[in-house]
């Protein structure tokens, strides 16, 4: 054992010399700036999600992550892979690192849980938030703050029985994501007209807006155009323009450019499910069961966060703050 | 830069292939940096110790494990992908493969309510069928692997998700893990063995034991002299009776077994459930770290312990950033950074040891 400690140091050493010679002057100015910016926090809690990098939808996780964090003197450390096997080896980071909390969506819950059951083996406590509304309980998790993703559909389908719709087309735009078959699924069981459900790459915009054009051209009776994603609702206008159809546009979940489409009514309206709200209380939760073992939902039922409908009525009261990056 | 390496050099390296050597009489230093793995080893050093300096849990025994986990993932794979290569071809489908492999034994399984193992052995030869497929196209067109594989590559990402969705109804498959044969499973492919106190995922080992195999048979066997001479020069090859052919149709099915091997240790470590989108990417990955240890994109050049090597800077730079807490969209701009500066030092090295 202590010989292979002194290796390591002895080739950090080495090394060392290496890159002062060779000017890598990045890696450690940041060095310094992690090592002195402690002043030692109370507790430091890992956010460990299934994001796929771009969607505006995180960053309003984020902030609403960052901003409890600053508030409650919590380091906040942030990673995510939306391969489901990534996101566990970041998780089993976090347990090697003794962080004080884990906040993670349970995407994809079967993958995770040998991470999870390390975590709690380790005495780390684990919340869930935005994804695995059925599984956070089996999954040994404390506190799940997100939207039941069958009651926003089932809303959404109710809703677009009110505004008499014939055929919805649900785009979805990452095939293999649960959550969003699930809002798919029961949108279509909630509403009494027709809906299909068209697959895209979300990754890719062009695809996406020539693959809603291309459906809107061939099948003129689509009258409701359901995007799982603010951006994508963005995309989709274009597309209903492209085609030449005189379909409107809905959504779930919003960013900045989509309030400002439901101002202007080009957007019908979003159901949100406050993805701000979701990191923040994900993120104070752990915190305050650190400090005060509270324990939010008592740890039975779920704090849910949505679904909220955002439509011409009432977006003036989120106008402003969507403007701060915050809804 | 060869100052610190020369402090290094006198144990690891030399090992295991003197025999190999084109370079005649030279001095060890030399002979040393002629060898193929030389920048990787430079370049894990250097990240080593960037993280061990940065990173105070990176110095922990149980946070490397989790990063030997991690390469290893990526290592396994790495280590067929390497020999391919070697072998003068690509394999772009290789990521995919490995969920497609996963898939089919869920699906297999579930659907005729086999023993896993059973299910498994039928994936075993859907994946070799997928590795033959490759190598037959090939050899038979004489078309560039690259689309040949990008080809199989886009047909398997549709089929994984069009067919699990077809059999299972969903996107992901039926969970296995309460069947006839998971726990054992499991067992092989995705347990924890306590190593001096540390739980070592069992990937680790198996990523070691496939490295140390197929380094024997590149440098020990006449197979693994076929393979360095078709990727060097097929023509020559074949000319002084090397089976170019089965060598390639064989290297593709070996890249299929370990699309296997990876994609039971996926379905075991996921507790039974396989989701069908995943994958895509890594092939580039297993190229990523066939390249970064040595393998020349033209074949007939490199060793699969630069591979292995190249697993582990990858292991490294993707945990060590979590473990330094630094911000993890910038995890691929460093996993590229390395690739290029391992490019580099490769060429610059060899350019250096030719030169007389």
């Amino acid at each position: 054992m202590n010989r292979n400690r002194r290796l390591p140091v002895l080739l950090a050493g080495a090394a060392g010399l290496v890159l002062a010679a060779s000017a890598c002057s990045s890696s450690g100015g940041r060095q310094e700036e992690t090592a002195t910016g402690a002043d030692t926090p109370e507790l430091t809690i890992a956010m460990i999600t299934h994001e796929a990098p771009g969607d505006t939808f995180w960053d309003l996780v984020r902030a609403g992550a960052e901003d409890a964090a600053a508030k409650s003197g919590v380091t906040l450390e942030y990673f995510s892979d939306p391969e489901a096997a990534r996101q566990a080896t970041l998780i089993q980071a976090a347990v090697d690192k003794g962080v004080d909390g884990i906040a993670i969506t349970l995407a994809k819950p079967d993958a995770l849980q040998g991470a999870i059951d390390n975590a709690a083996a380790a005495g780390i406590p684990v919340v869930g938030f935005n994804a695995g509304i059925d599984h956070w309980q089996d999954a040994g998790l404390i506190e799940y703050f997100g939207t039941d993703e069958t009651l926003a559909g089932e809303a959404f389908g109710e809703r677009l029985d009110e505004v008499g719709a014939e055929k919805a087309l649900c785009v979805i735009q990452e095939q293999g994501h649960v959550a969003l078959e699930t809002r798919c699924d029961s949108l279509g069981e909630a509403f009494e007209g027709e809906s299909e459900t068209l697959y895209v790459d979300g990754a890719n915009m062009p695809e996406v807006r020539s693959g809603i054009t291309a459906k809107l051209q061939e099948d003129a009776d689509v009258d409701y155009v359901v995007t799982l994603g603010a951006p994508f609702a963005m995309t989709a206008l274009d597309a209903v323009d492209d085609a030449g159809s005189d379909a409107s546009v809905a959504t779930f979940d919003t960013n900045a450019d989509l309030v400002g489409a439901i101002e202007d009514g080009l957007v019908e309206w979003a159901v949100d499910q406050q993805p701000y709200l979701q990191g923040y209380l994900a993120v104070d939760g752990l915190w305050l069961y650190g400090t005060n073992g509270n324990v939010s939902g008592g740890g039975s039922e779920p704090v849910l966060t949505g679904p909220n409908f955002i439509d011409q009525d009432n977006i003036d009261s989120v106008a402003a703050y969507a403007e701060n990056g915050t809804r | 830069m060869s100052q610190t390496l020369t402090m290094r050099t006198p144990g690891p390296g030399q090992g295991g292939s003197e025999k190999r050597e084109r370079v005649g009489r030279r001095s060890p230093l030399r002979r040393f940096l002629a060898r193929p793995e030389v920048g990787s080893l430079i370049g894990a050093v250097v990240v080593f110790a960037v993280f061990f300096a940065v990173a105070e849990p990176f110095r922990q025994a149980a946070s490397f494990s989790t990063v030997l986990y991690a390469s290893s993932t990526i290592g396994i794979m790495a280590v067929a992908v390497a020999l391919l290569m070697i072998g003068g071809e690509f394999d772009l489908s290789a990521g995919v493969a490995v969920v497609t492999s996963a898939l089919a034994t869920a699906m297999f399984s579930y659907q005729f309510s086999l023993n896993i193992w059973a299910g498994a052995a039928l994936a075993l030869a859907l994946a070799l069928g997928i590795g033959f497929l490759n190598g037959w196209i090939l050899v038979r067109t004489n078309l560039p692997s690259f689309l040949v594989t990008l080809s199989t590559f886009l047909m398997l990402q549709g089929l994984n998700i069009a067919v699990t969705k077809l059999v299972t109804g969903s996107v992901s498959t039926d969970n296995v893990s309460d069947m006839d044969g998971f726990a054992s499973a499991r067992a092989v492919f995705a347990s924890s063995i306590p190593v001096g106190g540390v739980d070592v995922r069992i990937t680790v080992l198996w990523w070691l034991l496939f490295a140390a195999l197929a380094t024997w048979v590149l440098m020990r066997t006449r197979v693994g002299n076929w393979i360095y001479a078709v990727g060097g020069n097929a023509e020559s090859a074949r000319a002084v009776g090397v089976p170019v052919k089965r060598v390639k149709i064989g290297l593709f099915m070996t890249v299929g077994f370990f699309a296997w091997f990876s994609g039971m240790h996926l379905l075991t470590a996921a507790n039974g459930v396989q989701q069908s989108g995943e994958g895509v990417g890594n092939e580039l990955l297993y190229i990523m770290a066939a390249v970064v240890g040595g393998c020349l994109l033209t074949g007939g050049y490199g060793t699969v312990v630069g591979a292995v090597i190249g697993a582990f800077i990858y292991g490294m730079t993707r945990q060590g950033i979590v473990y330094a807490g630094w911000d993890n969209n910038w995890i691929m701009f460093f996993v590229g950074a390395m690739l290029l500066l391992a490019v580099v030092i490769n060429m610059w090295v060899r350019n250096q040891t030719s030169k007389r």
